[in-house]
């Protein structure tokens, strides 16, 4: 019954939708131009890291809070699932031990890209996350590590910085506000910080659970 | 109809195919991936809406909007698998138990 009710109440959704995308102007400025006149004074070349880091900071900071929580619910849930025995694919192990090096350097470029150009810390982050999940398919193992404060101060360090900086910034205006001068480095730091925390929380997030033998 | 309508119009379909899904399939896996699809419609909504500008480059604000919903939704659906996990480990199927098994 649930077979033809529901594609029959979708239709008239669905013709609904298009009906209310097609309505839309032809062209429409959006808010480029708004962006384009202070993209000068944002302390980055490229607009879109200019809107993600400068005039909607605010929404990044909750974006990397909502990752960080993520990986907390995550380990709060599940516990690490035990490694299969055996030795990992030779071929694998080689070639992730040639191409791991060059993606940590590609998404280190990408984070200083993001400057000018596409790029900036989620995507340096995924290409560090994609670098760590090979390795740990191809066998690699943290052993005692994972379980120490260095591991979480580096799952945590990028929701920190940004809030942190959020918090001196406060000293001379508003929260997040950051002055002219001082912009491009601000952000540079904060993107660091957070591509390091990313690549860590999706890896993280890829073996599933907290490490065995943390205490819950 | 012009290039941005065209993917926004895909987004839309996308975006109520899943819906579809989201409902029809009992594997909690699919239930996911359907829910996933529903996001990635509602970006390509948004990304092809903002190439409505005249000139070479496309809106920026809703370019940021779209990168931040795809993070959230990565961290969303990490969450929601390893939840799936858990329920298979409870009751060793990965299905939300049906009402007629009560």
């Amino acid at each position: 019954m649930a077979h033809i009710l529901l594609p029959a109440g979708l239709l008239p959704f669905a013709l609904g939708l298009a009906a209310a995308v097609l309505d839309l102007p032809e062209r429409s400025v959006g808010l480029k131009p708004l962006v384009e006149a202070k993209a000068a004074a944002s302390g980055v070349e490229n607009l879109v890291t200019a809107v993600l880091l400068n005039f909607r900071g605010y929404d990044t900071l909750l974006e990397v809070a909502v990752l960080s929580l993520a990986i907390v619910g995550i380990w709060s849930v599940a516990v690490m699932p035990r490694r299969r025995a055996g030795a990992p694919d030779p071929v694998l192990a080689y070639l992730v031990r040639i191409l791991a090096p060059f993606m940590i350097l590609l998404g280190a470029w990408l984070l200083w890209a993001g400057s000018y150009g596409a790029g900036g810390a989620f995507q340096a982050g995924a290409v560090f996350a994609a670098a760590l999940v090979l390795v740990l398919l191809a066998g690699g193992r943290m052993g005692a590590a994972d379980r120490g404060w260095p591991a979480r101060t580096a799952l945590m360090a990028g929701l920190l910085v940004f809030a942190a900086v959020g918090a001196a910034t406060m000293a001379g205006g508003r929260f997040l506000e950051f002055p002219t001068r001082s912009a491009g480095g601000l952000i540079l730091l904060i993107e660091a910080a957070a591509a390091v925390s990313i690549g860590f929380i999706l890896a993280s997030a890829f073996r599933g659970g907290r490490p065995a033998g943390t205490p819950q | 109809m012009s290039v941005p309508f065209v993917f926004a119009l895909a987004g839309a379909a996308l975006f109520v195919i899943a819906f579809y899904g989201v409902f029809m399939h009992a594997h909690l896996l699919r239930k996911i991936m359907a829910l996933n699809f529903m996001g990635s419609g509602v970006f390509l909504v948004i990304g092809g809406l903002a190439r409505r500008t005249s000139g070479v480059l496309a809106d920026p604000v809703p370019q940021a909007l779209v990168i931040t919903g795809i993070v959230v939704a990565v961290a969303a659906t990490a969450f929601l698998i390893v939840l799936m996990l858990q329920v298979q480990t409870v009751t060793g199927r990965p299905e939300l138990p049906s009402s007629d098994q009560d």
